[in-house]
């Protein structure tokens, strides 16, 4: 017995977006080891080995990480329940039942905007559990939080 | 019963009193003298005024609170919404036969609640009895019943006759004197040690004067210096051993003393406690949605265990574990899960045999335990070879056995199980717990995979929950395992996902 994946793949665009969102942190990193580079002389070899194994590391999460992330990151909506699955090296799985769900929100970043995608952000009476749906293409996220909107109206209960 | 306002806001005042007596002094020639007494004055006319003005009221629909002569506040609270009663009395209002009664609605906003200062014990017991009554069962019939912390009314006592005698508590639990034999075993006399040592090397800094130069002090630093490190050391360490004993056995006499579990049979568990300051709180039995049996290692290793509930919409005030609400204190194993087991009326979360996780889980244990000793061994080494002391290497290594030890202690401690509509989870060994959360208070899953767990065909499985922790973990379960499980303990909301 094993756990099906969720049925839908985020956008497309959101592999060029988690590579855009993580080439400043890198850029950082390479500017200070440049500084130290030129700053003196002794132990050359050393800094330039760092440099060079810092561009080949930065060049690998860049390339791997947003393509990973998107073989990973799916969503579904089920008339009982919201599945999510996220992450690349650490992967998690959510699953909330609709009658438990209390917020339904959308947030879209000034990044996120640029590339025409939305978060979704499930909630529950748990603070442990809040469901995200991260790089939606923006319209289907709006259809998403209507139909939960609508799917969550028709459940009773206070979701406690 | 005027005391109590007064006295404690004299005492709060005492910064600003200092600052009009100083002040008075120095503009002019001191005639400016009767600015402190003035103050003090004041201070007392403002809260005996505050006292006189504060009125509250439960009517059918609502708890009303009304305070303020120049700056009304009404404060209201709907009476099905009232969750909690407590009643606190700090030993001054033991001394003047007075309780604070606290008004809990489950929000967790702060200041939501309504705190009645100085009823007397009388009225805070029957105050309580009422409002418990109340949220047993919402009775639209009752009478207002006005009351008043002023003067006046007084008397008419808030419903002295609702606490019906024909309804008797059961009792599931009174403190044994000899439990306070565990109090050494806890982490309450460390933590009172760490901070009595802090705040007195504090205070002797900011006092500006030396310790070292008080007489026996001196004595003592003497006779320190004319002995040996290790005689030193192990001085030391007699002394902080004596001296957090004392402190764990204090603490747990301060907060313990007389403790008390009951059950209304209206629904609701109550725990009376306290040396000096006494305390009473009840837990309704419907936002109880399970227990948590603390074993840590020192616990263990004398038999003993703690208990605490998993509550909904209650803001667990000074419960360090973070949303986990006191059940017992530190007591005998066996009886710690036999109030479990009446709590939970079931036996069978307490006492079933857990699922163990296997070898794979054993083998994270073990890789995750030995690799953070190798790298402190490896710290260690690179440190002696940068010229650091040799004896650097003698903790270090000690550090692997310790670690393999904990490692194994940690397997044997994992463990899950599905019992009486209860989802069993073990976990942990310093701080080992079994948590026992009803299934029905479970809303959603998570289940989590790193890239290593995911090699190992395991995951940890996560209960959502709008109770206590808010999360309950099955760690390191095999994947073939947790989904029937989750399957198990929540039918239906993972089928639709599951293939086989």
């Amino acid at each position: 017995m094993h756990l099906r994946d969720p049925a839908h793949l985020v956008s497309p665009r959101a592999v060029v977006y988690w590579t855009v969102r993580a080439v400043p942190l890198w850029v950082l990193v390479l500017v200070g080891e440049s500084i130290w580079l030129w700053s003196s002389g002794d132990h050359l070899a050393l800094r330039v080995a760092a440099l060079v194994v810092t561009v080949l590391l930065a060049a690998a999460h860049l390339i791997v990480m947003p393509r990973w992330r998107y073989r990973v990151h799916r969503w579904e909506l089920t008339a009982t329940a919201v599945y999510t699955q996220s992450g690349w090296l650490s992967q998690e799985r959510r699953i909330a039942p609709i009658s438990r769900v209390q917020t339904v929100d959308t947030e879209r970043g000034p990044l996120e905007q640029l590339f025409r995608l939305a978060n979704v952000t499930v909630t529950t009476a748990s603070a442990a559990g809040p469901l995200r749906i991260h790089g939606l293409d923006r319209a289907i996220a709006e259809d998403l939080v209507a139909e939960l909107t609508e799917v969550t109206s028709h459940s009773r209960g206070d979701a406690t | 019963m005027l005391l109590v306002h007064p006295v404690r806001e004299l005492g709060q005042a005492i910064p600003a009193l200092i600052g009009l007596v100083l002040a008075g002094r120095a503009v002019g020639d001191g005639q400016l003298w009767w600015l402190g007494p003035l103050g003090v004055v004041v201070v007392i006319a403002l809260s005996v005024l505050r006292w006189m003005t504060t009125r509250y009221r439960i009517t059918p629909e609502q708890v009303q609170l009304r305070t303020g002569l120049l700056q009304r506040k009404t404060i209201a609270t709907p009476a099905d919404r009232v969750r909690s009663v407590d009643v606190t009395a700090s030993a001054l209002h033991r001394v003047l036969g007075l309780a604070k009664v606290d008004i809990g609605t489950g929000s967790h906003d702060a200041g939501s609640g309504l705190s009645l200062d100085s009823l007397t014990v009388a009225e805070a017991a029957g105050l309580r009895a009422e409002l418990l009554h109340r949220m047993a069962i919402a009775s639209p019939d009752t009478p207002d019943t006005p009351g008043t912390l002023g003067a006046g009314e007084l008397g008419a006592a808030p419903a002295t006759e609702v606490a019906d005698p024909a309804v008797r508590e059961t009792e599931l639990a009174r403190m044994d004197p000899r439990w306070v034999r565990f109090a050494p075993f806890t982490m309450s006399g460390v933590l009172g040690a760490a901070a009595i040592l802090g705040l007195g090397s504090r205070f002797l800094d900011q006092s500006g004067f030396s310790a070292a130069e008080v007489g026996p002090i001196r004595k003592g630093l003497d006779y320190l210096e004319r002995t040996t490190v290790w005689l030193d050391l192990l001085l030391g360490l007699v002394a902080l051993l004596a001296l957090v004993t004392v402190l764990s056995i204090g603490g747990y006499v301060l907060s313990y003393w007389g403790f008390r579990l009951t059950r209304h049979p209206h629904g609701s568990l109550h725990i009376t406690r306290g040396l000096l300051t006494t305390r009473a709180t009840s837990i309704e039995e419907r936002r109880l949605r399970g227990v948590e049996l603390a074993e840590p290692l020192l616990l263990r290793a004398v038999h003993a265990a703690r208990l605490g509930g998993i509550t909904t919409g209650l803001t667990s005030k000074g419960a360090a574990g973070g949303g986990s609400s006191l059940l017992l204190p530190p007591a005998p194993g066996a009886v710690a899960r036999d109030v479990a087991t009446a709590i939970l009326r079931d036996p069978a979360p307490v006492d079933v045999a857990l699922t163990v996780h296997g070898p794979a889980a054993r083998r994270r244990r073990f890789s995750r335990a030995l690799l953070s000793a190798l790298i402190l061994v490896v710290a260690a080494g690179v440190a002696i070879w940068w010229g650091a002391p040799r004896w650097f290497a003698v903790p270090a290594v000690l550090v692997v056995p310790i670690a393999a030890l904990l490692a194994a202690d940690r397997y044997r401690s994992l463990g899950h199980a599905v019992a009486g509509g209860f989802l069993v989870t073990r976990a942990g060994s310093l701080e080992r717990r079994r948590d026992v959360l009803e299934c029905d208070g479970i809303i959603g899953w998570n289940v989590r995979q790193t890239f290593f767990q995911r090699r190992a065909g395991l995951a940890t499985l996560t209960a959502t929950t709008a109770a206590g922790r808010q999360r309950y973990a099955v760690t390191d379960v095999p994947l073939s395992l947790a989904l029937p499980l989750a399957d198990r303990a929540l039918p239906g909301l993972l089928g639709e996902f599951l293939v086989p």
